[in-house]
């Protein structure tokens, strides 16, 4: 019997084998664990589905970036002849699309890392010696290097703590900081979201995770009622500095009801700082910006960005400053505006863009609220065209309103009607296909461009 | 009514506590009035009947303690020391309100007296009252959380995952039910399911009891019980008080849902009065003494009302500010 590398989570493409806990010629029964697989979420064990002996180890302990469905051993099942062995080399990680979706920047040509170092940083920073790491690593860099700054900052959710996060974001912050300050909470999102809210209302800076922002619907009158409101109608007395963070968005596979994208949802209330990074340079720079600043902030990460490496500054300084977009790539014939996944949604697409002849400017808005309204416009003016690429349903979506201030502030300067790229208003399919389409995809993105811009 | 003075207030402590409980009376009186006039908006609920909770639970507060309730929060803000002119000028809406005119009735927060609001959200206060408690023990502060919130919260789901997080967190929070029979018109016995809605509490190892609300030497006696209990256990406690709103829900309720006879007859338990007869009959104050704190609360809630109707509007430009810090 052929043992496979399992896929251990939703977003799981590759795995690292940690350590073999049995040996060649060991007898084994169902359910002994072989090895220790390393995921992107968290270090597993690999059971053993028979009763059998262990014929042969086909991939060494300490190997990295293994495919799912790579055979890692040979299992000897009684009454079973064992199956022939083709030596072939060990399949590590193809450059293909993640779980069927759209493939990410890193895995095409353009990627965000080359693109942010061409570009020069709004945030005025100073020459940090700087390491590649994944956007993950970078937003648990940013929360261990606020905990330590700032004893008032402590950090709350649904398995943050002992099981090191759900998606490894707070791995190790437990070990580092203590039970007082790293809690896991009970399911129990409206009392946990209220008792933060209550908490930074007495002065402490909670940040506040959800497992993923569906589950924060379950919480939205704390933070829409409580948490944005506060400060106005106690006349500035009571202010609420805690960050709201989690994955936001579609994932992979993971159905309706745990695929949504909240940008419109939280931009749509006063006093609520909105943030989305597409990349972990900017999700480290921003998220210790959003721990230092004293208003609540939604700030909504990515799964799939996860674990995207770019180049992050390992300075405590590193800071990026709220309401600055990112002009990521400079152009002069179409402005293409995105957000968080749809920076890379956008990426794919630039090949296929530029073969066209057209030069376009990108804009990684960064911060949905406040927004960069100057840069946007700045862009249009050169530009004259505009699309508008969002992951979330289009109905009624902070892109309308996007596309409202543009044509509001930029309309003698606009040379064709403004396209909005959107997710479909349907709740998210599971078929992978389904799901495939219900997100804003290359072709879209490319009619878009070509239709702002007269190309048939 | 005789009741035991347990505490041993000194009889000067007792008429401060009368006193306040009588301001809290006439600044409502007047509020229905200019309500009545048009001089307040919107929504304003009466805290009338239930003045010995408010006093009663004072008695045991010290200073530093910090105190949050839902909407009927005029009664809760003047006990904690706030200038009834602030909060009269933010039941008119004007630049002197404690909130600049922005809060309103429901929406009225004081830092320096450790009042955090003021919360329109039936439930939603309670678990902002936990995380203010958490606040007082990750700083390792000795202070307890007051939290107030009525029957009618004893039925929204999140109060239960707050008292399932205090017990759990050992937070010292005081849970403070103000059992006024109704939430707005529906009767507890229309709402909740069970026995007693503190033993509701009970089950997430919260230990608690219930009082009679409207006499404030029993309110008084429980509160510093539950003190010295948060004080030497670190846990949360919960007091159920059986109280009374002699007034509507809000000022625009029809009270078709109860009878007059009913109304009358918990009148003749009025906590002001009470509390009036038993610092005549069994402290044996003057009635003077009385009459002269009556007659200065009455001047002074006069100046209140002429100080927010002379109060001018918020300044226009008022409307952006105080959204972000």
């Amino acid at each position: 019997m052929k043992i496979l590398l399992p896929a251990l989570s939703p977003t799981m493409e590759t795995g690292n084998l940690v350590k073999w806990l049995v040996k060649e010629g060991d007898s084994v029964v169902s359910g002994d664990i072989l090895a220790e697989i390393e995921t992107d979420k968290a270090t597993m064990e690999l059971e053993s589905p028979d009763d059998g002996k262990v014929e042969k180890i086909l991939v060494k302990e300490g190997t990295e970036n293994i495919s799912v469905n790579t055979e890692i051993a040979l299992l000897k099942v009684d009454g079973e002849e064992i199956e022939e062995i083709q030596e072939k080399p060990i399949e590590k990680s193809p450059q293909v699309s993640s779980n069927g979706s759209e493939p990410l920047a890193s895995e095409v040509n353009i990627s965000m890392k080359s693109l942010l170092n061409q570009t020069k940083q709004n945030s005025g920073e100073k020459n940090w010696s700087e390491k590649e790491i994944s956007m993950r690593e970078a937003l648990n860099q940013a929360i261990e290097e606020e905990m330590k700054l700032d004893k008032d900052v402590f950090l709350l959710g649904e398995e943050v703590a002992e099981y090191d996060g759900a998606y490894k974001v707070t791995q190790g912050l437990l070990e580092k900081f203590g039970s007082k300050r790293v809690l896991d909470t009970p399911i129990s999102e409206q009392g946990f979201t209220g008792l933060a809210i209550g908490a930074a209302m007495a002065g402490l800076k909670p940040i506040c995770e959800f497992m993923t922002f569906n589950f924060s619907m379950q919480a939205i009158d704390q933070i829409v009622n409580s948490a944005a409101k506060s400060l106005y109608m106690s006349g500035g007395e009571i202010n609420v500095p805690i960050v709201f963070r989690g994955p936001n968005g579609a994932a992979a596979r993971v159905g309706a009801q745990h695929s949504q994208c909240f940008i419109s949802w939280f931009s749509h209330i006063p006093g609520l700082i909105v943030i989305a990074p597409s990349n972990a340079r900017d999700a480290k720079g921003l998220l210790k910006s959003s721990i230092r600043n004293p208003n609540p902030i939604v700030f909504l990460e990515h799964e799939l960005l996860y674990k995207e490496k770019t180049n992050v500054p390992e300075e405590k300084d590193f800071l990026i400053p709220i309401g600055k977009g990112n002009l990521i790539k400079e152009g002069k014939d179409v402005t293409i505006i995105g957000f968080s996944m749809s920076v890379q949604r956008i990426l794919n697409a630039l090949p296929s863009i530029e073969k066209l002849g057209i030069s376009p400017d990108i804009i990684d808005l960064r911060s949905i609220k406040p927004l960069d309204e100057e840069l946007i416009y700045k862009s249009v003016k050169k530009t004259n065209r505009v699309v508008i690429v969002e992951d979330g349903f289009g109905n009624t979506s902070f892109g309308s309103h996007l596309s409202y201030l543009v044509q509001s502030n930029c309309f003698d300067f606009l040379d064709s009607e403004i396209i909005k790229v959107s997710g479909k208003d349907v709740p998210m399919p599971y078929a992978e296909n389904l799901e495939k389409l219900a997100l804003p995809n290359t072709d879209e993105i490319v009619s878009a461009v070509k239709k702002v811009s007269y190309i048939n | 009514m005789n009741k035991k003075n347990k505490n041993n207030f000194t009889n000067d402590q007792l008429l401060k506590f009368y006193e306040k409980m009588f301001l809290i009376r006439k600044f409502e009186e007047k509020a229905a009035q200019l309500y009545g006039a048009g001089k307040i908006g919107g929504f304003c609920h009466l805290y009338i009947g239930q003045e010995a909770v408010v006093i009663g639970i004072l008695s045991s507060i010290n200073s530093e303690d910090t105190v949050i309730t839902a909407y009927r929060d005029h009664g809760h803000i003047l006990a904690r020391g706030v200038d009834p002119k602030s909060v009269m000028s933010e039941l008119t809406g004007r630049k002197d309100g404690i909130s600049k005119g922005k809060g309103g009735s429901m929406h009225m927060f004081s830092k320096a007296n450790r009042f955090y609001g003021g919360h329109g959200i039936v439930g939603a206060q309670v678990p902002l009252g936990v995380g203010i408690g958490f606040a007082h023990k990750y700083r390792n502060e000795k202070k307890i959380s007051r939290v107030y919130l009525g029957d009618g919260a004893m039925s929204n789901g999140q109060v239960f995952e707050a008292f399932n997080l205090a017990s759990l967190w050992e937070l010292p929070v005081l849970f403070i039910i103000e059992n006024n029979k109704y939430g707005m018109g529906t009767s507890i016995g229309r709402s909740a399911a069970g026995g007693e809605l503190y033993e509701r509490a009970t089950v997430f190892g919260i230990k608690g009891e219930k009082v009679d609300g409207m006499n404030f030497f029993n309110v008084s006696e429980s509160a510093i019980r539950a003190r010295e209990y948060i004080e030497k256990n670190s846990k949360p406690y919960i007091i159920e008080m059986d109280t009374y709103r002699f007034r509507g829900h809000s000022m625009s309720d029809p009270g078709l849902y109860r009878t007059k006879d009913e109304v009358n007859k918990m009148k003749e338990i009025d906590p002001v009065l009470m509390m009036k007869e038993t610092l005549l009959n069994d402290y044996k104050i003057q009635e003077d003494t009385i009459k002269d704190i009556e007659s200065d609360i009455k001047k002074q809630i006069k100046d209140v009302e002429k100080f927010s109707l002379e109060s001018p509007l918020p300044d226009l430009k008022e409307l952006y500010t105080e959204v972000y810090l």
